[in-house]
């Protein structure tokens, strides 16, 4: 191997180291006791090498700038650093909210830890993805752990339902994807985004139909990804039969990289179909807030209230895309890392409430939270109203530059409809808050979680509020990540 | 003399046979399996059509990465079918119904 050729895995040390560890703690698996708690401590390790050698890599061995290894498949730049710890963090909440979870249920705990360790794995790279092919194996290597992840619970036919269902719709969706990655090969007749970039603004004025069927079917791909309508359908089954583990893990992180998927793709690859594809994303934006809004509305289940309130929120941060300048992709870049972070302290809390042989599931299992537990009732409270849009919470300030955004490229009636939804979307936020503060409880017990797991749901909801009084921090970030 | 456009007419009428039988199949989840790996071959009839005329090498190249992730996705999706089995006693798409959607 030449110097040439060794600089290429510079960039990728993040993802090899953990490679490494993933392969580690599978074998760790072999040997430890089935009750033992080794594989959860060695993972989480992992992931905090794996975000510091993130930092590291990218601003000592790559000084801060954007570097393209073999032959332009894979980049690191600021966007993938930014996204890669975001999810780091993530999956590491995840984890550690999903503890005593797993523990309490007849779940393989350390093929859970070794699968998400592996999905992470497939985020980073498909974040990092700069060709169709890194693209279509990030995208593979974060979806197959999952399928497996939802089905994990063997006992239950929920969750193994929940699982088929979600294998064959999102391999639906990558089928649709490739297909149209197989024309947009075709027409450019290269695999990398710099490349395809260019050929396609220069060969556009022939008005290309294979380009348009790529470009419909890389979106319809994107969308099932994504979870928005038309291709909704699996989120609210596959959130509601998965254990809430796995739900946590399949809700917050991988939006991510989806998001990832679609700004390359889109912005960078094809920027020159703009004007395309600004018109689906406004179908698909404007039907996801009306039907995730008011779908949500009328659930009785949380989980699947959840569901709903998620694809209204990828509606909400397709508008930042529709707006298509730079001040729009950051809004959608902010959406989408504050959307995670919700997430993530959300099913927190109701992982935190569930006990050994009592899933929470229903809305009426959150009535008097706040007399059983005053905190947890106030982060879930924090969570409600900043997924509502309350200030100063961080929902707020997401949506009010997503709105701004949108608002200097005139498209006003996108922003009333986005405003008419928000309010639906208050009405079943606040009925959760009035069910926890405001009816007597079912049981009188009092919930007990680890010392661990109330320090990380503090700082995560605690999060929220800061980055709400305080955003410029992260706002400085993303618009950093959008700018190169 | 074969051309393009006639692997492209294959491969689109290759995948619309699979996506039909996704959204149609009523009967058995083996069917699915099998359609959405019908659904990947298209792909590849299309990958190896136009990396043939474009004279690139690196669409073959591409099918070779499909193939190898489609193996893993049936063995996963296998997995999940035996588990599936196992809780109703029937493979029947009908089954999969505890959820509403």
């Amino acid at each position: 191997m030449t110097v040439d050729t060794l600089m290429n895995f510079v960039p990728i040390t993040p993802e090899l180291f953990l490679l490494v560890m993933a392969c580690t703690t599978l074998l760790l698996a072999a040997f430890v006791r089935p009750n033992s708690q080794a594989c959860y401590f060695l993972s989480q390790l992992s992931l905090i090498l794996t975000a510091v050698l993130v930092v590291h890599t990218f601003f000592v061995s790559d000084q801060g700038m954007t570097v393209t290894a073999f032959h332009d498949m894979f980049v690191f730049d600021y966007l993938a650093m930014l996204l890669k710890v975001t999810a780091i963090v993530v999956v590491f909440f995840s984890l550690l909210y999903s503890r005593s979870y797993n523990a309490d249920r007849p779940m393989s705990q350390h093929e859970y830890h070794v699968l998400a360790l592996l999905s992470t794995l497939g985020m980073m790279l498909l974040i990092s993805a700069h060709g169709l092919l890194t693209m279509y194996l990030g995208l593979e290597l974060f979806s197959l752990p999952l399928y497996a992840m939802v089905a994990m619970r063997r006992d239950s036919f929920r969750s193994v339902e929940a699982g088929m269902k979600y294998f064959v719709i999102s391999a639906v969706g990558s089928g649709l994807l490739l297909y149209g990655f197989s024309f947009l090969f075709g027409v450019t007749g290269s695999l990398t985004l710099t490349d395809i970039a260019h050929h396609i603004a220069g060969a556009y004025a022939s008005h290309d139909a294979l380009l348009l069927i790529a470009l419909v079917f890389s979106v319809a791909g994107i969308a099932f990804k994504l979870g928005v309508v038309p291709f909704q359908m699996w989120v609210p089954d596959v959130y509601d039969g998965a254990p809430t583990s796995a739900t946590l893990f399949v809700a917050a992180a991988p939006k991510l990289a989806a998001f990832a998927l679609m700004f390359r793709l889109l912005t960078h690859a094809m920027s020159a179909l703009q004007a395309e594809w600004q018109v689906l994303l406004i179908v698909i934006a404007v039907l996801s807030m009306l039907l995730g809004n008011f779908s949500a509305l009328v659930q009785t289940s949380i989980k699947r209230l959840f569901a709903y309130s998620s694809i209204a929120h990828m509606g909400y941060m397709l508008l930042g895309l529709i707006a298509g300048t730079s001040l729009g992709y950051t809004a959608a870049l902010f959406y989408v890392i504050s959307y995670a972070i919700m997430t993530a302290a959300g099913f927190g809390v109701i992982l935190l409430m569930n006990r050994q042989g009592v899933d929470i599931n229903e809305l009426d299992d959150l009535k008097g939270l706040s007399t059983r537990s005053p905190w947890l009732a106030f982060i879930m409270l924090l969570v409600m109203f900043s997924m509502a849009g309350v200030p100063p919470l961080l929902g707020f300030i997401a949506k009010v530059q997503l709105l701004e955004a949108l608002v200097q490229v005139h498209l006003i009636w996108l922003v009333v409809v986005t405003l008419l939804m928000s309010v639906v979307g208050v009405f079943y936020y606040l009925r959760i808050v009035q069910r926890m503060y405001f009816e007597e409880p079912v049981t009188e017990e009092k919930i007990h979680y680890r010392l661990d797991t109330g320090v990380g749901i503090s700082l995560n909801g605690l999060l929220m509020l800061f980055l709400g009084i305080f955003p410029d921090a992260l706002y400085v970030l993303a618009t950093h990540a959008i700018s190169g | 003399m074969i051309t393009l456009p006639h692997y492209l007419i294959l491969s689109a009428i290759i995948f619309g046979i699979s996506l039909f039988g996704i959204v149609l199949n009523r009967k058995n989840v083996i069917v699915l399996l099998m359609c959405v790996e019908l659904m990947l071959l298209a792909v590849n009839i299309n990958f190896v059509a136009f990396a043939q005329f474009l004279g690139h090498q690196s669409g073959e190249i591409f099918v070779f990465f499909i193939l190898a992730v489609a193996a893993a996705e049936s063995a996963i999706g296998l997995a999940i079918l035996v588990l599936f089995y196992r809780q109703k006693g029937s493979i029947n798409v009908d089954d999969m119904s505890s959820l509403k959607g």
